[in-house]
């Protein structure tokens, strides 16, 4: 027992201490984080580029105050002189313009844009829209018809869906982020499995090809070293996520905290300016941006699929990490892993590739069910239907036959890894693995 | 020290071990010989318990060997290598710890060897940065860091430079002087009579020959001598003896014969006092390679 732990040590340390783990488990969630940050700042520039100010000189009187800012348009009413405002228009920057409105506007149904560059379409269309309205409710006003009813029959419909679980109650879908999730999910865990997997094999031909293993196996029995190895690989693919998920909470703190005090800071820079105005949209299109990706994420359970992710994937790397020493201990080189490992990684690979289609499509069908419960394909499949929500049920059976799985993988792994290990510059065959399986311990 | 008894050890196609039985004396050091394939290697295997025999037993000091004699055993294999990317210190604490070794005690005990061997300034070095010799060097200390009482080295000397393998022989020996025994394992017989105090030969699987070196070799003497004596008379065949052959030089000559049944040199050599006026009289001892030779090729 002691030597295991001396071996995972080992395992352990000499992995935690390379470069590129450090790298990957620093870059990584900096590139995710890099992604979330760009995607709020993107969001947030194509607001800026389409939002336009426009001034409003009203001749008309009554028009400019039933003008209503929203998304795209703000308008600002400050009843100033056409000349006094043109001086201003001047000193201000891209997408301000402003509107002059005649007085006899009602009559000739006409207006003026004034803009230092090229007007905005997407500007004008809104203006377009507005004074339309203000227009049209004029007319119907004249007609006759309260504004309030107006206002009645425009009504918009919203699609509330929601989901009832097992007992119940109900709580807000949202299918496309639970998709979005569930191929996150699937591709996260297919690499890690296939990486970690992978680290077992090269780890064990390095002790193979270096005949290390002469020494070590003359110490300790090549279960110990088999079982050290995967665990210790097993805790570095642990420790790695785990740091993930830390650093990834503490850069996205940081990285809202920062987008948000820039924005104080410009607030006090521009101080009781006009632009005031401008500076709050600002802000208020920072807050609008991560509300909207946090809100999204909040409709599904982000702790079960942490823990779930967790549970699957090292169940499914201790399955799948087994079968790679197994073929890892039979060759001599990389190169000759490929005719082993395909083999092997078949149900992964088909899984992986069936779940951006038919397992992201009907996550609840008998296809995504079924292949949720068989150990080799269980850890891509559940982790795939856990964002749609799986009975909890479910979940333990098939956790359960996942530890089933691996015990039976361990098993079979090490009857054939004790004699490979051993056996130098020999060509392995399916029926040569067999007949280490049968040999005596 | 180590009694082995009836091994044999069978895979699925040949017999790598049939019916071997050893008897390795406590204190000495014990020439495992035979060609390549022979099954030497099986049976190192065997006695490190990395495989399991199919049939037959061993007993390591009179007790069945179990598990936790690993400790008492240190084991040079003949395919040897270190993890390339460490280093060498933290590598060598890592195989003594398998060992059973304290960290301290490792530390302490690598101090000396390292200094004795004068590679200190190995400790910190990567082991793919070290030559080939190098390497074998670190992997000697690793093998007797413990303490073993029993040490198993397979063709120790291969790949050592004539200066490195002395200063590993001489470090061998030392190790058998204060007790270690010790098995030597190889297919070249050159050091075998200068170091080894009991050899067994293995050939296709089955023992063929063991014993104490200068029982072997008195059991293989071929009762032949040569006789060098003055001036150019030639000598012929008698009962007493027969001639292998008989060659004249400027002042003298060389006779080598071997004796008849149930004669001793005395006799040869009153015979022949009458004739010649001898000079020199020498036994014509086999070495292990030529009795290793004969065996091995007898039973082709």
């Amino acid at each position: 027992m002691n030597k295991i732990i001396l071996i995972i040590k080992r395992e352990y340390t000499t992995r935690v201490r390379k470069r590129s783990f450090l790298l990957t488990t620093f870059l990584v969630p900096i590139f995710f984080i890099a992604l979330y940050v760009g995607i709020i700042y993107l969001t947030k520039k194509s607001f800026d580029e389409t939002h336009g100010i426009v001034y409003i000189v009203d001749q008309e009187g009554s028009v400019g105050n039933k003008l209503e800012s929203n998304k795209n348009v703000t308008f600002i009413t400050e009843n100033k002189d056409l000349q006094l405002q043109l001086e201003t228009l001047k000193e201000e920057s891209n997408n301000t313009s402003i509107l002059l409105i005649p007085s006899d506007f009602y009559d000739t149904k006409a207006v003026e844009f004034l803009s230092s560059n090229k007007p905005n379409i997407s500007t004008q269309r809104e203006i377009q829209n507005e004074l339309a309205t203000v227009l049209r409710n004029y007319k119907l006003e004249e007609l006759g018809v309260n504004v309030e009813n107006i206002n009645e029959i425009n009504s918009d419909v919203t699609i509330n869906a929601k989901e009832i679980s097992e007992n119940g109650d109900t709580k807000e879908s949202n299918t496309e982020v639970a998709m979005g999730i569930a191929i996150t999910l699937s591709i996260l865990i297919y690499l890690s499995l296939f990486l970690y997997g992978s680290q077992v094999m090269r780890g064990i031909i390095e002790e193979k090809t270096s005949r290390v293993i002469e020494v070590i196996i003359s110490s300790v029995k090549p279960f110990q070293l088999m079982l050290g190895k995967i665990i210790g690989i097993g805790l570095v693919g642990l420790t790695q996520f785990f740091l993930w998920l830390l650093l990834s909470l503490f850069l996205a703190g940081a990285a809202s905290t920062f987008l948000v005090s820039k924005d104080d800071l410009q607030e006090q820079i521009m101080g009781s300016s006009p632009q005031n105005t401008s500076s709050t949209i600002d802000s208020t299109s920072d807050i609008m941006a991560q509300n909207d990706v946090m809100s999204l994420l909040s409709s599904v359970n982000i702790s079960e699929i942490v823990i779930c992710f967790f549970i699957f994937f090292l169940g499914g790397y201790l399955l799948y990490s087994a079968l790679f020493a197994a073929v890892a201990s039979a060759i001599d080189s990389e190169t000759e892993a490929t005719q082993f490992t395909m083999p092997i990684t078949m149900p992964l690979l088909l899984t992986y590739a069936l779940s951006f289609g038919v397992l992201i499509n009907d996550p609840h069908g008998s296809v995504a069910t079924w292949l949720s419960f068989i150990p080799f394909t269980s850890p891509i499949a559940m982790l795939v239907r856990i964002p749609f929500g799986v009975p909890t049920w479910q979940i333990i059976t098939s956790a359960s036959l996942l530890i089933i799985g691996f015990i039976f993988t361990t098993w079979v792994a090490a009857r054939i890894y004790r004699v490979g290990i051993l056996m130098y510059g020999k060509k392995a065959s399916i029926k040569e693995l067999i007949k280490w399986f049968n040999y005596k311990s | 020290m180590l009694e082995i008894r009836n091994i044999i050890k069978q895979y699925a196609d040949h017999r790598a071990l049939d019916d071997v039985s050893l008897y390795i004396p406590e204190g000495k050091i014990f020439g495992l010989l035979g060609p390549n394939g022979a099954g030497k290697t099986s049976l190192i295997r065997i006695i490190n318990q990395i495989t399991a025999p199919d049939a037959g037993e061993i007993y390591f000091n009179n007790e069945v060997l179990s598990p936790h004699h690993i400790e008492e055993i240190g084991y040079l294999p003949e395919e040897r290598g270190l993890y390339k990317k460490m280093k060498v210190g933290e590598q060598m604490i890592y195989l003594a710890q398998l060992k059973g070794l304290s960290k301290i005690e490792a530390r302490r005990r690598l101090d000396y060897w390292f200094e004795k061997l004068d590679i200190s300034t190995w400790w910190n070095k990567k082991v793919e940065d070290l030559s080939k010799g190098m390497q074998q060097k670190v992997q000697f200390v690793a093998t007797v860091l413990h303490n073993p009482s029993l040490i198993i080295l397979d063709e120790p000397f291969s790949g050592f430079d004539p200066v490195n393998a002395q200063i590993i022989q001489d470090e061998i020996l030392e190790l058998n002087k204060k007790g270690a025994t010790i098995i030597y394992s190889t297919h070249r017989m050159e050091s075998v009579e200068e170091l080894c105090d009991n050899i067994a030969l293995i050939n296709k699987s089955k023992k063929v020959l063991d014993g104490a070196v200068k029982d072997i070799k008195k059991q293989y003497a071929t009762h032949t001598y040569k006789i060098d004596y003055q001036s150019f008379i030639p000598i012929e065949a008698n009962f007493l003896f027969t001639i292998i052959s008989n060659n004249h030089y400027q002042e003298q000559s060389q006779l080598i014969i071997k004796l008849s049944n149930d004669v001793t040199l005395n006799q040869a050599i009153y015979y022949l006092l009458e004739k010649i006026e001898i000079l020199q009289v020498q036994e014509i001892i086999p070495s292990i390679h030529d009795i290793f030779i004969e065996k091995v090729t007898t039973h082709e």
